[in-house]
């Protein structure tokens, strides 16, 4: 199976503290695969250093981008350690947040609009004065808008103001103002945070749905354990910035660190 | 072609002829007053674009305005005038022989406040919040220093006089008018959703692909732009023009009037830029002995400003119309059903 994104070491260090250690992620062509930890693990942190909100201290983050040559695809691997979070984006991989960071005074319809920007070839005069290349791309990102907004159902939501969709729904619009990007690489970040159990069922599915029909990869951090064990292919386990597992879900399910490290260590054992 | 798009223009031809007859009726002191608001709805609007819709806290608006007027004074200055006026160190050859006509002379003014602002801009954007406006404030200051001192560019503190005074009522209205087409133009395409995108949340944005650097230096070049055509407009209406007119109390003159019209708003950047210059004329009679016995207190109507500005940012937050827009599908719903929708939505 194709590698897409690797992670070779990556160590980050906060002054004397050391968050993440040698990390080491291998993400396979159309896998769906878990991050898990305790709280402060450095599950984000190991997020943030995918996708350039931080440069690792040590190590490198290496992704196999799909490229088009003479109408076959290849992959080309591309050392991405240190970009910028809107280059890392530009090169096909999208993320979502914790805490929902949607444009919150935007359109629903806005917000997706917004994430195609980064495909937008017209400058900034074509789009002032509306040229002909300017409209056809118009046309176009709002097509895709539209469509991606059916596919998450929230098309007759399009003109409300973004944060006045509830909370679910909110977290699917992040997820297709993710797609918009035209990511190869879904990176989320708890989606399931705050959803009861029968959101979180609707979610494995919807994400299960994105996987195939948008041909993605998805990495995802999630603390509901039935969503994490119903969906993922492969898991990895931090704790305290180390990964002490990885594994399919059966495995980690058995894994006496793991279960040490969610629920302390018995001391008469 | 669309029937908004006809009202529009009906509407840009009635305000054409508006403008003849008042160009032709009125006295001078009005026609200055309208002058005035016309050339302040370009500033409030440039400085919209950066602080508004971008949200980008500059307070370096001045500056931006001084440099368009100088430049547009120093290009449509006949070279006897210059003569006349450099009489303590004569202006440096080169300038001296170069006489413009108005309109090129005003593009080339936005020009050179825009390539001004992409150099400042560049390292300065870098920054956020207070520390941005501390930076953009000092940078308004930096500019009207180096003007002060450069005798035989800028005439130093004795400023430009007898500069032509060609601007009237279709030039300030013409820009005016072209100014909001442009800004309506961009705000609405993707450029103008990614600069809303950057107000909204910058790091969110970042991870839509949207390049922060660019998109600031953009905003603000484009800001810098219009605020040295209006800073070129103001200089050829008033006739003069030197350092001390580009203080701070310019710049919180286009803050007052985007902070009053709504931050983020074209229509009430332009609703607002009218009130605030009228009555800034109409409140001169405050400044005047008004009582018997009591001297004048000169200044009194700038309090009225200030205590305006503090009512707004404490119980009004969003000013006049907030992030809405007019438009004439609104201004129709009204007409039919005054009470329903109140013509926003």
């Amino acid at each position: 199976m194709m590698n897409v994104l690797k992670t070779d070491n990556i160590t980050m260090q906060f002054g004397g503290l050391t968050a993440v250690k040698e990390f080491n992620l291998e993400l396979n062509k159309g896998e769906i695969v878990a991050l898990i930890g305790p709280n402060g693990a450095g599950k984000t942190t190991a997020f943030n250093m995918i996708t350039g909100v931080y440069t690792p201290t040590k190590g490198k983050v290496l992704l196999n981008k799909k490229v088009t040559v003479e109408e076959k695809e290849t992959y080309e691997q591309k050392d991405i350690t240190g970009l910028r979070p809107d280059q890392i984006t530009g090169l096909g991989i999208a993320r979502t947040f914790q805490n929902i960071r949607l444009f919150k005074d935007l359109s629903v319809l806005d917000n997706v609009l917004i994430a195609n920007h980064l495909r937008i070839k017209s400058n900034v005069f074509e789009a002032i004065f509306k040229l002909p290349r300017y409209k056809r791309e118009e046309k176009q990102i709002v097509e895709k808008s539209m469509s991606l907004l059916e596919n998450v159902g929230l098309a007759e939501h399009k003109d409300e103001k973004s944060s006045s969709l509830p909370y679910g729904q909110q977290r699917r619009l992040e997820i297709a103002r993710a797609l918009a990007t035209d990511p190869q690489i879904l990176l989320l970040d708890e989606p399931a945070a705050g959803m009861n159990p029968k959101e979180s069922d609707d979610l494995t599915v919807f994400i299960k749905k994105i996987r195939d029909e948008f041909d993605l990869t998805v990495f995802l951090i999630e603390h509901h354990m039935q969503v994490v064990m119903g969906i993922s292919d492969r898991i990895y386990v931090l704790d305290y910035g180390v990964t002490i597992a990885k594994g399919n879900p059966y495995e980690i399910q058995n894994n006496q660190r793991v279960i040490e490290a969610y629920l302390g260590v018995d001391e008469d054992a | 072609m669309k029937k908004n798009t006809i009202y529009t223009i009906a509407a840009i031809f009635i305000l054409f002829i508006l403008v003849f007859i008042a160009n032709n009726t009125l006295d001078s002191y009005i026609l200055r007053i309208l002058n005035l608001c016309a050339i302040y709805t370009v500033l409030g609007l440039s400085m919209n674009l950066i602080n508004g819709f971008t949200g980008l806290f500059s307070l370096g608006h001045a500056g931006f305005m001084a440099v368009g007027a100088y430049v547009t004074a120093l290009l449509t200055m006949p070279v006897a005038v210059k003569q006349m006026n450099f009489f303590l160190k004569p202006i440096i050859p080169f300038l001296e022989n170069i006489v413009w006509p108005f309109l090129p002379s005003l593009i080339f003014a936005g020009i050179i406040s825009a390539i001004i602002a992409f150099l400042v801009g560049a390292p300065v954007l870098r920054l956020k919040g207070d520390y941005l406006a501390i930076a953009t404030l000092g940078f308004g200051e930096i500019i009207r220093v180096v003007f002060t001192n450069t005798q035989s560019i800028t005439n130093g503190a004795l400023g430009l006089k007898s500069i032509p005074t060609t601007t009237n009522l279709w030039w300030s209205f013409g820009t005016a008018v072209f100014t909001i087409f442009i800004m309506v133009s961009l705000i609405n395409s993707s450029y103008g959703r990614a600069f809303k995108s950057i107000r909204e949340d910058e790091v969110a944005a970042e991870s839509m692909g949207i390049s922060l650097f660019k998109h600031k230096v953009l905003s603000f070049a484009i800001g810098a732009f219009f605020a040295g055509i209006g800073g070129g407009l103001l200089g050829n209406l008033i006739g003069a023009i030197d350092p001390l007119m580009f203080r701070f109390t310019m710049t919180y003159n286009i803050l007052l009037i985007i902070v009053l019209g709504g931050m983020g708003s074209v229509t009430g950047t332009v609703i607002s830029a009218f009130i605030v210059t009228i009555s800034q004329e109409v409140l001169r009679f405050l400044d005047e002995a008004m009582i018997p016995g009591v001297p004048a207190l000169p200044g009194l109507r700038m309090v009225v400003f200030s205590i305006l500005l503090m009512a707004v940012v404490l119980f009004f937050r969003h000013g006049l119309m907030g992030t809405r827009e007019f438009s004439w599908d609104k201004l129709r719903i009204f007409l039919k059903k005054p009470l329903a929708k109140g013509g926003n939505k």
